[in-house]
């Protein structure tokens, strides 16, 4: 019992993660834009963060959590939406092939986050940033208190809720409102959209660079929160990014599904830790590099079986990695 | 001009075909645009002269021998990679997949070279090893191929999601043959079983002839061949293969089949010929390099190879750099960030022109 607490505690903030990188990647999607730069924007979100705490914390004398939240939270949006401006750039205005930016953009973010990040740990071996990561994992005070119910539902940090109120928001967004339709619209069929007055340059634009920021928010919750404040240059965060675009398709884009299957994701990366003492019995540590692949074999069955369905509900945005171009016809 | 409607301060323009000179002269315009950038950096971060910086960068590959040596070894195993992809992408099949496919080889060799080293002689081993890791990559770019093939499954994800798949199988059975040791070391260290011997005291010289071989049979497969023929009319429109009586299905199929198999070659030249090793980072991101690369030279191999020794030599740059000032390897990735990004966006000057309002251009077209 304990032990199936303690998976479900380690899941909810993993899905957390990837459910910001793969909300961020649905609205930018939802334009058309198929950004594999999430990994990079990631990175350059979460080192953002980690870099703005560090020196807030060590230039202040007294340092206030709230403002270190806001401060990184302001620094994470900034950075990433500046990945994503690099991206929307080069796609939109310059017409580059999407594939190909995003994955110089993940280069070059990763590359940048931890360029800087080493300087930043100057020889360390990790560098921490104490406080914003108490001011992230801060609980609910007195609901997470109440026993097991209180741990597993109010035992997390706020970004954990956010996620969830943001799915939430997104859905009404994509569905409710004029201007999400209109982004949607943008992503089915650029050309119908501009003959209807919609701007798809301005819908482009902004929906990769809002993306952008969500995503980067993934990388941010994942160095101050989950990773307890610690930059480490490990490749993690690129293996989380690329988890969030296998996110999106598992989510057929639609940002309420992303909070059940992040939790799912999170469940499944937890898998080969927790079943096997779950179960009562130990499987040798070549058996648990096996059951990783678990999360990505599901993302294939999920891509296999929405292509054999061919529900048009389910499939990706008409126009999703095709640049626009208003006179080619 | 009687017209009433307010003309655009901008106007976009498609070009017919830019000039040989043109494409020439624009990409060099991009590399200096992001040499300089790259300059402002360095210098920014670092305080240092960036024109010193740069002649440092340059012994990176130029240096020693020695290093020249590992220059042109890296060079050719993302080479490799890029002609593998070359006539995938030429299709428009976008495989993120090398990654894995190449995993896959180098895995399939690498238990051949251990659990078969000493009961094979070395004559049948070799043949073994190679016919299995080409078998192995081929049917890894295989299973996508299929889907795509048969039910429009998306080929960008899907192969993308099958390198961590394959991570995994190398994962485990690195686990399995590395035992109670911190880590596998050299495979056959004693015996030196699987390893390519050395030529002309060159240790990577079967290597480079593999992958200079590959360059020109691949350009001669994309550009004179009835399949290059193929690849290429299924690539700029399936709806026209079709009507030209191609089976699209087939075409996929056979070219991801071979994609896959030099992915899975290259996986035995890194272990057999670089490595001698296996882990999860075989591979080292070179499946994903690589793509840039096929791109960017629009699948003509010999352009791959000038495009791929530039990342190399940034990329050995950039190290050495690193090195002399104390920095660390991660400036390699933020100046060939930067590199691409101009490339990238330099296309536009060659397949699109400007046109202002009023402008010299907007008069020369109304005259025409």
């Amino acid at each position: 019992m304990s032990s199936l607490i303690a998976w479900i505690i380690r899941a909810i903030p993993f899905g957390t993660i990837i459910m910001y990188g793969a909300m961020g990647e649905t609205v930018t999607e939802k334009s058309g834009n198929l950004n594999l730069g999430v990994p990079g924007i990631m990175y350059l979100g979460g080192f953002a963060g980690f870099a703005s705490a560090y020196f807030y914390e060590n230039s202040v004398a007294d340092p206030i959590p709230l403002v270190s939240i806001l401060l990184t939270l302001f620094c994470c949006i900034v950075a990433s939406m500046l990945g994503g401006l690099i991206f929307s750039f080069l796609t939109i205005t310059l017409r580059a092939n999407q594939n190909v930016t995003g994955l110089a953009l993940t280069t070059f973010g990763m590359g940048v986050a931890n360029f800087f990040g080493v300087f930043i740990l100057n020889g360390k071996a990790y560098s921490a940033a104490p406080m914003a990561n108490a001011a992230y994992i801060r609980k609910i005070p007195v609901l997470s208190e109440l026993g097991i119910a209180g741990q597993i539902v109010f035992g997390y940090g706020f970004l954990v809720y956010a996620a969830i109120l943001l799915a939430v928001l997104l859905h009404w967004f994509l569905n409710k409102t004029r201007v999400g339709l209109n982004l949607r619209a943008v992503g089915e069929n650029p050309a119908t959209a501009d003959a209807a007055g919609i701007n798809v340059t301005k819908y482009k634009y902004l929906a990769t660079c809002i993306g952008a920021a969500i995503s980067g928010i993934g990388g941010l919750y994942y160095v101050l929160d989950y990773n307890s404040g610690i930059w480490a240059t490990t490749g993690q965060i690129e293996a989380l990014g690329w988890l969030a675009v296998a996110l999106v398709i598992f989510t057929t884009w639609r940002p309420l599904n992303a909070i059940w299957g992040a939790y799912l994701f999170g469940t499944l990366y937890w898998l080969y830790q927790f079943l096997p003492s779950l179960m009562g019995f130990t499987v040798a540590s070549y058996v648990t590099d096996l059951i990783q692949m678990v999360p990505y074999l599901v993302t294939i069955v999920v891509l296999i079986v929405t292509s054999l369905r061919k529900k048009k509900e389910n499939q990706p945005p008409e126009h999703l990695g095709l640049a626009y171009f208003r006179e080619e016809r | 001009m009687s017209n009433p409607v307010k003309e655009p301060f901008l106007r976009i323009v498609k070009r017919d075909e830019a000039s040989i000179a043109r494409k020439i002269l624009v990409r060099i315009a991009a590399i200096l645009f992001a040499l300089v950038l790259d300059a402002l950096f360095i210098f920014f971060v670092t305080g240092l002269n960036p024109l010193s910086v740069y002649v440092v960068m340059f012994q990176g590959t130029f240096g020693t021998s020695i290093r020249f040596s590992w220059a042109v070894r890296d060079l050719v195993s993302l080479l490799c990679i890029g002609i593998a992809l070359a006539p995938a992408f030429k299709m428009k099949f976008w495989n993120i997949g090398a990654e894995g496919q190449v995993l896959m080889g180098a895995l399939v060799t690498a238990l051949i070279m251990v659990y078969l080293g000493g009961k094979l002689p070395g004559t049948v081993l070799f043949p073994v090893m190679i016919v299995t890791s080409i078998a192995v990559g081929a049917v890894w770019g295989l299973i996508p191929a299929f889907f795509k093939a048969k039910w429009k499954t998306n080929e960008t994800l899907f192969t993308l999601m099958m390198n961590y798949v394959a991570t995994s199988f190398v994962a485990c059975a690195v686990n399995i043959m590395r035992g109670q040791a911190s880590s596998l070391g050299k495979l056959n260290m004693g015996t030196k079983i699987g390893w390519f011997p050395q030529f002309f005291g060159q240790r990577y010289n079967i290597n480079i002839l593999v992958v200079v071989i590959l360059t020109f049979a691949m350009f001669f497969y994309l550009k004179y061949t009835k399949h290059g023929y193929e690849i290429t009319v299924v690539g700029e429109s399936e709806n026209t293969a079709r009507y030209a009586g191609i089976n699209v299905s087939r075409v996929i199929m056979r070219t991801m089949a071979i994609s896959g198999a030099i992915c899975g070659l290259c996986g035995l030249l890194l272990v057999c010929g670089r490595d001698q090793t296996i882990s999860t980072s075989t591979a080292g991101g070179n499946g994903f390099t690589a793509i840039i690369v096929a791109w960017l030279a629009k699948f003509n191999t010999f352009y791959m190879a000038l495009i791929a020794f530039l990342l190399i030599f940034l990329q050995k740059g950039a190290g050495e750099i690193a090195s002399a000032y104390g920095l660390n390897d991660f400036a390699s990735s933020i100046i060939s960030g930067v590199i691409l990004f101009c490339i990238l966006g330099s296309e536009f000057f060659v397949n699109y022109r400007c046109i202002f309002r009023a402008g010299k251009a907007a008069k020369k077209s109304d005259e025409q």
